[in-house]
């Protein structure tokens, strides 16, 4: 069962929080939502749940309009960022609210439970009340208790944010795990954090401004962004303004090797190079600058280097001599790493 | 009749790891208790010690013992009592249902509503009776409804007056309400019965305590509504004070029903608070 926008409009007091989207989630894809808070991928998941009602547009669930329809009939599972576990019942009698809900049949509320707690590793905290899990074992019940009703679309707004990084991580394998166990279920994954969009998701769409600004698979994002806004917001990027010359680029008075097709000579573009392809020393495509930042992180070095006005941030591995502040560097990235954006590609 | 409630609260309010020298944090303590001992204290035993002193002279337990055998003693125990208990319950479940109604249903003007409780609250009890007497009353718009006088009119008079001091603490307790977790109830296929009985209430439930040993206290002793409605046919114990008191001036026995009076809110105030705090309030 898939999801599919169309062109859905939600407006609070004629504030459009989401502009005409389209889109489609396949059947068994996880389908990540990416985007700054206010981008309106949140609106886009509570259209689906039933919680805001379209100004226009319409809602499909496995090609039926669910856009009438009220929460409760849905059949989704939903997993939010605070958890909203019910306090005053336990870890099991949580999970098997919905079966409950739903008049699932006695007998098999209690196998459906255990299946649902096994699933996320929480079999052994059954009894337990919620105040007495860690924020990470409660989101694990959240997620059981959404997949006990055995939904075909299961939402998750932000379920990872309310965590530290050391269990977000953990918790990203488990999900990447549920996945693949689960094969069958549509997953709309809302997030502002493109690690986890980029890990999980088959499709990423990313979401700006109420509006969708791109959407296809995290490495069509990466290698190739359509606009500045998702190459920066998908993997973070060095975009600096250039002339299209015959054959390559022009920055800051250097030819740079590059791919111009479809973009007119002496056009005004952006050149998208990603932090970790550039290399530092001489090399094709090279630029030269002053450093102003050099930050160590353990495995890398960040170069923040000053080329013509210009900051161009390197990801390089860990130096044994590294730069010192206001060194004159060359840096260099091979032509194929760099993407040429046509301008007014970008959005805003 | 608010002894029950205040006294806690000079407990409950003071600072429990406070850093002042025991001395100074005596100097605070003293005006408070020292007023309350002059204001509260002070008459309350000399009601207890009038209790113990019938009209022929001496000390004796006579006055509890006539009082205890009077048959218009024991009715008026048993009225205040199924009154307010009767109320109390009615209160709590009406004004559950307008709280809900307030909170959850999105209606134009229920923030208006909310702020007229407030304002409901400081009405004098007997207005709310006298606005139930022009309309049900013997002279009233509607015509002559003879329940009025009876203890079903004492019942509704006192839970249309103390209802809102149930929706109080209950508006407050919904507006903290998690709207996830209703809205997270509803996407598991919860309709709105299921969510209000499985979600909304065992969270309600400290507020519903509270509204409802305020009310409890509070209908127990209630002088005014009674006064004005069931005056003819409805003895409470409160009425009894007054017209032992007032009417026959058999002051020993009016301390007795007081004493007694004053038993009951607390007796039934504590057990109240017991019961509520095992069901997890």
């Amino acid at each position: 069962m898939g999801i599919r926008f169309d062109s859905v409009t939600v407006a609070y007091d004629g504030n459009v929080v989401l502009d005409s989207l389209d889109l489609t989630v396949e059947p068994g894809e996880v389908m990540a939502l990416l985007g700054p808070s206010g981008s309106g991928k949140t609106t886009a998941l509570r259209a689906v749940a039933g919680f805001v009602r379209p100004a226009s547009g319409r809602v499909f669930l496995a090609e039926k309009d669910v856009t009438d329809l009220p929460p409760h009939r849905r059949g989704i599972g939903m997993v939010v960022q605070q958890y909203a576990l019910f306090p005053h019942l336990r870890v099991d009698e949580n999970v098997a609210f919905g079966l409950k809900a739903r008049k699932a049949p006695k007998g098999e509320i209690r196998g459906r439970v255990a299946e649902a707690l096994e699933m996320t590793g929480m079999a052994a905290y059954a009894r337990r009340f919620p105040r007495e899990l860690s924020g990470g074992q409660q989101q694990r019940v959240a997620i059981a208790r959404a997949l006990a009703i055995r939904p075909e679309v299961l939402l998750l707004d932000e379920p990872l944010s309310a965590l530290d990084a050391r269990l977000r991580s953990g918790m990203l394998t488990e999900l990447a795990r549920l996945h693949r166990e689960l094969p069958g279920v549509s997953m709309l994954y809302v997030t502002h954090d493109q690690v986890e969009a980029l890990t999980l998701a088959d499709r990423i769409a990313v979401m700006d401004k109420a509006r969708l600004q791109a959407c296809g698979t995290p490495r069509e994002l990466y290698r190739s962004p359509a606009d500045e806004f998702t190459a920066s917001f998908v993997g973070g990027a060095n975009l600096v303004p250039v002339t299209v010359g015959a054959g390559g680029v022009s920055f800051a008075g250097t030819e740079l090797k590059v791919a111009t097709e479809g973009v007119a000579v002496g056009a005004r573009a952006t050149l998208c190079v990603r932090p970790h392809v550039v290399g530092l020393g001489q090399g094709p495509n090279q630029l030269v600058g002053v450093v102003r930042e050099i930050q160590w992180r353990g495995a890398t070095h960040r170069l923040y280097v000053e080329v013509d006005g210009h900051t161009v941030m390197a990801d390089l591995r860990e130096l044994k001599d590294p730069p010192a502040h206001g060194d004159l560097v060359s840096l260099h990235f091979a032509p194929d790493d760099a993407v040429l954006l046509a301008a007014g590609a970008g959005h805003g | 009749m608010a002894e029950a409630v205040r006294k806690p609260r000079v407990v409950r309010g003071w600072p429990r790891s406070s850093p002042r020298p025991f001395g100074a944090r005596l100097l605070w303590v003293l005006p408070p208790v020292a007023l309350l001992a002059l204001f509260f204290l002070y008459p309350l035993a000399l009601v207890v010690q009038q209790s113990f002193r019938p009209d022929s002279g001496g000390t004796s337990l006579q006055p509890y013992a006539d009082v205890f055998a009077s048959e218009a003693f024991r009715h008026a125990l048993w009225t205040t009592v199924w009154l307010a208990l009767a109320s109390t319950g009615g209160c709590l479940v009406l004004g559950f249902l307008l709280a809900l109604v307030i909170a959850f249903v999105p209606l134009p003007g229920a923030k208006g509503v909310a702020r007229f409780i407030d304002v409901y609250l400081s009405f004098p009890s007997f207005l709310i009776t006298l606005a139930l007497l022009f309309i049900y009353g013997t002279t009233g718009i509607i015509g002559s409804f003879q329940f009025l006088t009876t203890p079903w009119g004492v019942l509704l008079a006192e839970v249309t007056y103390f209802t809102p001091f149930v929706m109080r603490p209950l508006l407050a307790a919904f507006s903290q309400l998690d709207t996830a977790q209703l809205e997270a109830a509803s996407s598991l296929g919860a309709r709105a019965p299921r969510i209000v009985r499985q979600v909304i209430l065992p969270e309600a439930l400290p507020a519903l305590a509270a509204g409802g040993s305020l009310v409890l206290v509070l209908c127990l002793n209630e002088f005014g509504i009674v006064l004005f409605t069931g005056a003819k046919g409805v003895t409470t114990l409160p009425m009894l004070v007054y017209s032992k008191a007032i009417l026959e001036s058999d002051y020993p026995g009016a301390c007795v029903v007081a004493v007694v009076n004053v038993l009951i809110s607390v007796g039934l105030y504590g057990l109240y608070r017991v019961v509520s705090r095992r069901a997890g309030a």
